[in-house]
């Protein structure tokens, strides 16, 4: 067990999944960075977040392939390559840029299998760093997995913490369907301790983080680390929380949930994302429809506001739901209003 | 001619299949047991059939909307791909993919695409993969006039040229994008467009059997070798609509007419074949009743095939949930 980043967790899952499947390749811009640059550098990024830093150097330019700005091909690239017997990971940079490749992801890769008869294997990972943290802004801070969740034929992972990330990385790169990989970007620098060599996290799991008898707290990627705040300080004046952290929107574990709403009767959902067709609504909707006789009082959402992503650091601190707003949500709903 | 002429036979017998298959096709459509929309491919046979006979069991090819033709040329089954076509649950894609979205993994056949311009991106991919493997395969993109507009379209130009992949553009232009002319939606021209990728272009008549395939040896004999990228520009017309049904108020009253008695596909290969003594007349009409038997078996049999149940819905979703 090593104590690692996030960052480095991931970055270990790669390296350990190339070296294991020599079908495994890595594309997207800037993953080794430097490819026709003056220095000579052939690895003058690693990604601009460091995630796929080394392997360019370890595995060479066919495996780890830098590519232009044309999020369509890229994605295209790993949808083609996958079909055609290759375990791709392809890398989008930021979420928001899904805007210009959605194409590929929602119509293509998530309905080959389903339109083809049943032959198809598209076993592509599709990763992107997400989210507020970094006053990036309206087009370099969102967190869309809602969107990704909705579509059939796509699963989506959401880690929270470098362990997870690491058996979720290794889980992705092996699962026979494609996968949405979300890395929260102000997540990436978080060390956390990581068991080394072989370590798969199955999805479809949540992680009972926390547990407690008088509320269901459920969070995903950065607000888990955030509810974890609120549910430990409430813990020292005797409101003690179950706390889940979902990992995966899809598949999605209902029933730890569920299990824990009729033991507690009370929810709170946190989701960094807008709140309308969030995961925080989904959660409420599965409470609603399947949890309703064990609810004690209204289920609490806690959203960033039905906005765009603002710049200012005053806006973003803002927008994103913080430990304190979990804290107020948890209090509300024991209050039963 | 350097073809034998058992190659010529097969070629022959394929443009004429998917001939048959679309015509027919334009007869069933308007009886109503056919559902959502329906492309046909008739009048551009020979693009889709000169490509396809240069091709090895592992290379890999990638349809338009219009997919039919290359389905066919590829060797898909035409009594799967009529299943299919009639939402059968034995079809090449089980019912659930219909018409646009007829493929074949097992034939390398990466399936027809319903977004204009969704599947050069994705046979770029398969190119990376043939070069992974290092076998001389390759992979290759149909594309209309329609989809020579999308930008995605561009982005895979430059990917291939970029990554240096075994990658064939075919680009097929019909005159027509939809309901507009294609002079009207192409600013510049196609080969050009192309060749500014730095893509060599070899152009081909659409309409000839022998124009195409030769253009088509040496452009995938060019990204077999590893030399890059390179591109087909062919130009015939498309006989029915852009879909079945479509009244077709953009054409000229005798237009289809006047193509089919002076440039026809099946016309120009049985007169360059009999005109050089390699089949008769009587050999080809042989062929021609087979093909059709082929195709009135084919329809007969999907009319009556089993209609897929809520099983087949939910199934093939994904490998494992």
């Amino acid at each position: 067990m090593a104590v690692l980043t996030m960052r480095d967790a991931l970055n270990q899952a790669l390296h350990e999944e190339m070296e294991r499947d020599p079908r495994v390749i890595v594309m997207g811009e800037d993953v080794a960075g430097g490819s026709g640059g003056s220095s000579g550098n052939i690895e003058a990024a690693g990604g601009i977040f460091g995630v796929t830093k080394g392997l360019k150097t370890k595995f060479g330019a066919d495996r780890v392939i830098d590519t232009p700005i044309s999020e369509s091909a890229i994605v295209g690239l790993a949808n083609g390559s996958a079909l055609a017997g290759m375990r791709p990971v392809a890398e989008l940079m930021f979420a928001d840029f899904v805007g210009v490749s959605l194409d590929q992801i929602f119509n293509q890769m998530a309905k080959f299998r389903y339109m083809f008869g049943g032959k198809a294997k598209t076993p592509v990972v599709l990763r992107m760093s997400m989210g507020a943290g970094m006053n990036a802004a309206a087009q370099h801070s969102q967190t869309i997995y809602p969107m990704l969740t909705a579509v059939p034929g796509l699963k989506v992972v959401v880690p929270s913490n470098p362990a997870d990330a690491k058996g979720m990385m290794k889980q992705a790169i092996r699962d026979d369907d494609p996968v949405i990989f979300f890395e929260h970007k102000a997540l990436y620098s978080k060390k956390g301790e990581v068991p080394d060599g072989e370590f798969l996290v199955p999805f479809g799991e949540a992680d009972l983080v926390r547990e407690g008898k008088d509320v269901t707290v459920v969070a995903l990627a950065r607000m888990v680390p955030f509810a974890m705040k609120a549910v430990d300080k409430l813990a020292e004046e005797g409101i003690t929380c179950d706390l889940i952290d979902l990992r995966t929107t899809s598949p999605l574990d209902e029933e730890t949930v569920l299990e824990s709403l009729s033991m507690t009767g009370r929810l709170v959902v946190v989701d960094e994302s807008n709140p309308m067709c969030s995961i925080a609504s989904e959660i409420a909707g599965i409470a609603a429809s399947k949890g309703f006789h064990s609810l004690r009082a209204p289920v609490q959402k806690v959203t960033a506001p039905h906005t765009p992503v603002p710049f200012a650091r005053e806006l973003e601190r803002m927008y994103v739901p913080s430990p304190g707003d979990i804290e107020a949500a948890i209090r509300r709903v024991m209050e039963g209003v | 001619m350097q073809q034998s002429p058992d190659q010529i036979r097969q070629a022959y017998r394929q443009m004429r299949l998917i001939r048959e298959f679309e015509e027919r096709l334009h007869v069933e459509s308007p009886k109503g047991e056919i559902a959502g929309f329906t492309h046909l491919y008739s009048g551009q046979e020979a693009i889709a059939v000169g490509v396809c006979e240069n091709l090895r069991d592992s290379d890999f090819i990638i349809s338009t909307h219009r997919g039919h033709g290359h389905c066919l040329a590829r060797g898909c089954d035409p009594k799967g791909m009529m299943h299919e076509i009639y939402g059968r649950a034995d079809g090449l894609g089980k019912g659930r993919g219909g018409s646009m979205h007829i493929a074949d993994l097992d034939k390398g056949m990466l399936g027809a695409n319903g977004i204009v311009g969704g599947g050069q991106p994705i046979a770029v991919g398969a190119a990376v993969a043939c070069k992974a493997r290092g076998d001389g395969s390759v992979s290759v993109s149909f594309t209309g006039d329609g989809a020579s507009n999308q930008g995605t379209v561009f982005e895979a130009m430059n990917m291939a040229v970029v990554l240096k992949l075994p990658k064939v553009f075919v680009l097929e232009n019909n005159g027509y994008s939809e309901h507009t002319g294609a002079s009207y939606g192409i600013g510049g021209d196609l080969k050009t467009r192309t060749e500014g990728f730095g893509i060599p272009v070899w152009e081909a008549d659409g309409f000839d059997y022998f124009s195409v395939y030769e253009a088509a040896a040496k452009a995938i004999d060019h990204a077999r070798a590893g030399k890059g990228p390179s591109a087909i520009l062919a130009t015939a017309t498309r006989y029915f609509g852009h879909f079945e049904g479509d009244p077709q108020n953009y054409r000229a009253k005798d237009e289809v007419k006047t193509f089919r008695e002076t440039k026809d596909a099946l016309m120009q290969i049985r007169k360059k074949v009999t005109g050089a003594g390699i089949f008769t007349e009587e050999e080809l009409d042989a062929i021609d009743d087979e093909v059709l038997k082929l195709i009135d078996a084919s329809v007969e049999s999907a009319r009556n095939g089993p209609v897929p149940g809520a099983d087949i819905m939910m199934s093939d979703v994904y490998i494992d949930y």
